[in-house]
């Protein structure tokens, strides 16, 4: 057993941890085994990817790729791929991975279970959109194929399906064809959130990226930077240097605080704001400024941080998003990774897929116990009364109550769930 | 002859090995075999290869790697189609020490596996790329066989040995243009130390290691600690004297 914690922090309980090296083990190691969940990067925040006193099967030694054909862009690969291996490989081969979160330092196999989304949503949807093929193993042994061509039903429970209906150990993705690896962004700073809506309908036809960074503190009003970006071929540049930093240790403190939020707000406005317009820009730093500083989660100290992600539908969007931070500044408490970007006209196929048409707002919270806890209440409150709901993968305490009034499907889904998968977040909103 | 850069492989499922071959492919065409026990973990290893460089061209070759006469014609098989530029024996397996303790059936087999046998591949390389006066054999060590201690011995004592027989073969090779390379990880994360984790033991990641691997072989390192601390850690280990080293529960 060895402590192990979500990106989140809050926790650090014990596990045993159990690691394939190969597929033709999988089988046999998961049936006899008592209930698991599969831990791919542990990327998740909340505990989604957590089974304290448990088995958790890492499945990063399922790292291999399968056949990746250059001329149809279709790339099968074992889940416990990262998403850098595959962008490292096939962006300079012309293609990309069609839709990635705001880190590539998750596996295959978590971008579905959590069915991710990313910048261009409003245009290509959410990661499973472009998954062909699954292939799942059971605990009872069996193993199950399907896709958005076969077997419809086991691929939309399991898509989203935060790894409760078997093992993914395999993928087929349908890659998309880039000019290379540079974008053509633009960084529109905004005064506050009628602007960026208006900004952000301006933007959904000829921009396939969007998003905003919004100031979540009291006083703001609701003023942010409005980003958005679009594929360019460029060959006279030459792929910049990055350079990874780490955070050393875990400082006593949050380094998120309420003194320094103000301060970090206002410097990061003003500068963007002052070199804002018009600017070519390699993939990496735009889908992933966060990647090169590694352990940024520990920045939050020791008792670690809570993330927050609604969706609420587009047309009670404004206020709700209003309410929200209107009950932030009340609290007090802020959010520097406040990320506000709407998401187009689709949902998820997965029956547990978190996006739908609306507006999607990302916050993050240092964990300063009860106060922290209370705010979030308030906040369920609101995306309650919206009729949106709380994104899975970064959930971490949301009720029982609320799961199941935001996620109708949840009763279809339970005929695919693997009774020899459990999870923190499964006996929390599912019962078991 | 064939442009590509040859590379054989022996032991070519382990993690490193299989890190390192894909640093190879992603920074050149190279014509790579790969050597295994078991058909279905080398092709597995082949495709992830395949999969990251069209051009190059990756086969495999199942081999005993217990008999010297296996070990010979794998090595003729091998280097029968060409010339090799760098060979890797990249195989081991940590040794459970108490059952080596219990069962000298399988302290015999850890001893041939990890000692005996990476040696003999050496040999039938060396012996190949001496006759062109070109050539890189690498074999991957250990730190464990800078100094015997209780807790893994039997391991230790046969990193020992590859170690002692790769001083030997720099030794004779110093004046030719065959390059000898002992690569000595320290303890890193990949399926070997499974159960070392499991018990949160901090493990380098075996990407990182496979870096220092490919470029030490490029630069023809005589030796090489990956992660470079582990020189330093094992130079204070080796040079403890035995009234300090023998309290220390290692």
């Amino acid at each position: 057993m060895i402590p192990i914690s979500s990106w989140g922090r809050l926790t650090a309980l014990p596990h045993q941890v159990v690691s394939f090296s190969n597929l033709s083990k999988v089988s046999a190691a998961i049936s006899a085994s008592k209930q698991g969940i599969a831990f791919g990067n542990g990327r998740s925040y909340g505990d989604s990817c957590l089974n304290p006193g448990g088995v958790l099967w890492s499945t990063r030694g399922l790292g291999h790729l399968i056949a990746f054909d250059r001329d149809s862009g279709i790339l099968s690969c074992e889940a416990g791929v990262l998403l850098r291996d595959i962008q490292s490989l096939v962006v300079p081969e012309g293609w990309m991975l069609p839709v990635t979160p705001g880190t590539q330092l998750i596996t295959v196999g978590g971008a579905i279970a959590n069915d991710v989304h990313g910048k261009n949503h409003h245009l290509l949807g959410s990661f499973s959109d472009h998954v062909t093929r699954i292939k799942l193993i059971r605990t009872d042994g069996e193993i199950i194929e399907c896709g958005p061509n076969q077997k419809q039903d086991w691929f939309a429970a399991t898509v989203g399906g935060i790894g409760l209906t078997g093992l993914i150990v395999e993928a087929e993705l349908q890659l998309k064809r880039v000019p290379g690896p540079w974008l053509e962004t633009e960084t529109i700073p905004y005064s506050d959130l009628s602007s960026f809506f208006k900004c952000a309908d301006e933007s959904e036809v000829g921009w396939e990226h969007t998003v905003s960074w919004i100031d979540c503190l009291a006083g703001s009003g609701g003023r942010g930077l409005f980003m958005r970006g679009n594929p360019v071929a460029d060959n006279t540049r030459s792929v910049p240097l990055t350079k990874k930093s780490s955070m050393p240790f875990v400082p006593p403190i949050s380094l998120v605080n309420k003194l320094s939020l103000r301060l970090l707000n206002e410097a990061y406005y003003w500068l963007n704001k002052r070199k804002s317009s018009k600017q070519i820009v390699h993939f990496q730093p735009f889908f992933y400024p966060l990647d090169n500083l590694q352990n940024w989660n520990k920045m939050y100290g020791p008792r670690g941080f809570y993330q927050y992600q609604s969706v609420v539908p587009r047309d009670v969007g404004q206020d709700a998003v209003n309410e929200m931070l209107k009950e932030i500044g009340r609290s007090g408490q802020g959010s520097f990774l406040a990320v506000l970007k709407t998401f187009g006209d689709r949902r998820s196929v997965g029956m547990l897929g978190f996006p739908q048409p609306g507006v999607t707002l990302a916050l993050d919270f240092p964990n300063n116990g009860r106060r922290t806890t209370e705010l979030l209440d308030r906040l369920d409150r609101i995306v309650s009364d919206a009729k949106g709901r709380i994104y899975l993968a970064k959930d971490a305490r949301m009720s029982r109550a609320l799961f199941e009034s935001s996620y109708p499907r949840f009763q279809e889904f339970l005929k695919y769930r693997d009774s020899g998968m459990s999870s923190a977040m499964s006996r929390r909103l599912l019962g078991s | 002859m064939s442009q590509k850069k040859r590379i054989v492989i022996i032991g070519a499922t382990s993690a490193m090995a299989t890190h390192c071959a894909r640093l190879w492919v992603q920074s050149q065409i190279v014509d790579m075999t790969l050597v295994g026990r078991d058909r279905e973990k080398l092709e597995r290893v082949a495709n992830d290869l395949r999969a990251r460089s069209a051009k190059s061209t990756i086969s495999v070759m199942l081999s005993d790697f217990n008999k010297a006469s296996d070990i010979q014609s794998t090595v003729d098989a091998v280097t029968g189609s060409g010339n090799i530029d760098i060979a890797l024996i990249a195989y081991g397996s940590l040794s459970d020490q108490n059952k080596c303790e219990n069962d000298l059936s399988v302290c015999q087999n850890e001893l041939e596996l990890n000692g005996i046998s990476p040696v003999l591949f050496a040999e039938g390389f060396v012996k190949k790329m001496l006759s062109i006066n070109s050539g890189i054999v690498a074999v991957i060590g250990s730190v464990a066989g800078d100094r015997g201690r209780k807790s893994n011995y039997v391991y230790g004592a046969a990193k020992g040995l590859v170690t002692r027989y790769m001083q030997g073969l720099q030794h004779r090779l110093a004046s030719t243009n065959v390059k000898v390379v002992l690569i000595k990880p320290g303890p890193t994360d990949t399926p070997m130390t499974a159960a070392l984790k499991s018990r949160g033991a901090k493990l380098a990641p075996v990407e990182d290691v496979a870096a220092q691997i490919v470029e030490a072989i490029e630069k023809g390192t005589p030796v090489v600690y990956a992660p470079g601390k582990w020189r330093l850690i094992m130079m204070i280990i080796r040079h403890l004297p035995a009234f300090i080293f023998n309290k220390i529960n290692i």
